[in-house]
């Protein structure tokens, strides 16, 4: 089952991650860890009305949590933040397309809580003002 | 001399299939599996002797103060502790009783602009109490280590001070495996008028250790690492140190007599030991030092250096691979941490344990700052046992070329 997770898209999508970098000028920068393996990520995010604009991750992880973070970057470009919010595990496995352990699938989910970090300090920020 | 074939059938675990191949079992810094005898020890407690101690006068209480009473002492014994039972008190784990030093002795004993020298090798356990203690204005410092690893006593030398009033540092790296000259170390804390105290987590399980030849003041250890149950460890201390101390833990069983104003402690170590204890794990923590005197520890720490040779022999043929910590044998204790270039350490462990059935660690081992020292953000680690082959090391060297492969390195 295991080796069936290091696909060939999964692999190059870690060897060579989409969005991986900085914005210039970001509204949010986000950033969490996994304690258990070390796995850290930074994401930064720009907003257009109620649209993600731009994002980009930074970090390191494994070949399943980084390339979770690259296709997770490609996925919500664009995505209204009401389409963005809802996104799950479900929906991230089905990006990912492998099945996942109990342990990995926090690997896999780890990018997603970082970009949600992100957004929802961004709606706080919007409501304050 | 040590018969592995026969000591591993001491080890039900050790038979049991993991993705369909048989466990090979390489994480034994993290815990160790549990002989047969050990295991019967547990059930032969509550299934004969199961009572609350140190309270009733009735038969099955008597037995059961026995036999926790006579694990103190062994495990005393164990570390030649000049009064082993009392000076032997049982905790949960190695951490907890680097609390219980930091909660007895450093909040109550030390004051304001105090100093406490950690090092930048410690488990998290041997720097998170202390960082609680810098709520009491108590300064804490940490002493660096050298490029391969090893503690740099020249470093500790320069941050002790006049107000240093402890040093504090781990006996064998669960990172690195260096075996650290804890003697040496005690000897320059005591010179500056500092106590001495020891994380022998790594060590007691695996060499003979003594806590009157490195004179420690306080040393601690787990029981689960030594083949004992998870929930056991203890702190050896200088019984001078542990009368004068203030308790951890308040309520049943370490009073002498308790008023609505004020309570007396009861005597050494029951006075660090509230509540009821977990004398069924009492149990098994002295049958697994029955079990590891019968081996020797002497014989214990010839086979895993053996292991060790052999695995960082092996590891140097491959390609592509890092190694940290001492390379020399004589100050490592039987644990190889590695990376493979351009592959995350998670990786790596997963494919060993699915395609392989073998068990390694991989993360940041409890020792983040450690690992970011190496300037790493996660290694992998494999550490040995008493029960581990030669050809288990065959297997993870096989496990390793094939994650290698996966990865096109």
């Amino acid at each position: 089952m295991s080796l069936d997770m290091y696909q060939e898209n999964i692999l190059d999508h870690y060897e060579n991650p989409r969005n991986f970098g900085h914005l210039d000028k970001p509204d949010v920068k986000s950033h969490d860890t996994n304690p258990l393996c070390g796995d850290t990520f930074d994401m930064e995010i720009k907003f257009s009305e109620e649209k993600i604009e731009n994002i980009k991750f930074s970090g390191h992880g494994c070949a399943i949590s980084t390339a979770s973070a690259s296709m997770l970057t490609e996925k919500i470009k664009k995505m209204p933040l009401d389409e963005v919010k809802k996104l799950d595990a479900e929906d991230v496995k089905e990006m990912l397309g492998i099945e996942l352990s109990h342990v990995r699938i926090k690997c896999a989910m780890l990018p997603l809580k970082v970009m949600k970090l992100g957004i929802y300090e961004y709606m706080d920020k919007k409501t304050q003002k | 001399m040590i018969d592995t074939k026969k000591i591993r059938e001491d080890f039900p675990i050790l038979s049991r299939k993991v993705n369909g191949k048989t466990l090979v079992y390489l994480d034994n810094a993290a815990t160790t599996q549990k002989p047969r005898q050990v295991i019967d020890a547990i059930s032969d407690y509550y299934s004969m002797h199961n009572a609350n101690v140190h309270r009733g006068v009735h038969q099955l209480s008597q037995e059961a103060s026995e036999i926790y009473e006579e694990a103190h002492k062994k495990a005393g014994k164990f570390l030649n502790a000049k009064n082993p039972i009392e000076e032997t008190i049982f905790v949960r784990n190695a951490t907890e009783a680097m609390n219980l030093i930091a909660y007895g002795w450093a909040m109550h004993e030390l004051k304001s602009g105090d100093e406490i020298i950690s090092t930048v090798m410690e488990h998290h356990a041997n720097i998170v109490p202390w960082q609680f203690a810098r709520e009491k204005g108590i300064v804490v410092k940490f002493a660096d280590i050298t490029e391969d690893g090893r503690l740099d006593i020249e470093d500790l030398k320069e941050k002790i001070t006049g107000k240093t009033k402890l040093v504090t540092c781990v006996h064998a790296s669960n990172v690195v495996g260096t075996i650290n000259d804890v003697k040496e170390i005690g000897k320059i804390a005591h010179e500056n008028d500092a106590l001495f105290s020891v994380d022998a987590s790594q060590s007691v399980p695996h060499m003979p250790v003594d806590v009157r030849k490195i004179d420690s003041d306080f040393l601690v250890f787990s029981g689960h690492k030594m083949m004992a149950p998870m929930g056991t460890g203890a702190l050896i201390a200088k019984k001078d140190i542990l009368e004068k101390m203030h308790p951890f833990l308040g309520g049943g069983d370490m009073i002498r007599e308790v008023k609505l104003e004020q309570s007396r402690w009861n005597d050494l170590p029951w006075k660090f030991e509230a509540g009821t204890p977990d004398v069924g794990g009492a149990a098994g923590f002295s049958a697994a030092i029955d079990y590891l005197n019968k081996l020797g520890m002497d014989n214990l720490r010839k086979h895993e250096k053996e292991l060790l040779k052999y695995g960082l022999d092996k590891f140097s043929g491959l390609g592509g691979v890092d190694i940290y910590g001492p390379t020399d044998p004589e100050i490592r204790g039987g644990v190889i941490t590695f990376n493979l270039k351009g592959i995350h350490p998670h990786d790596v462990a997963g494919i060993l344990d699915s395609e392989y059935g073998v068990a390694i660690r991989s993360g940041q081992h409890c020792a983040q700052p450690l690992t970011e020292r190496l300037g790493q953000n996660a290694t992998c680690r494999a550490s040995f046992y008493i029960y581990n082959t030669k050809e288990e090391i065959d297997v993870l060297m096989e496990g390793i070329k094939k994650v290698k492969q996966i990865f096109r390195k």
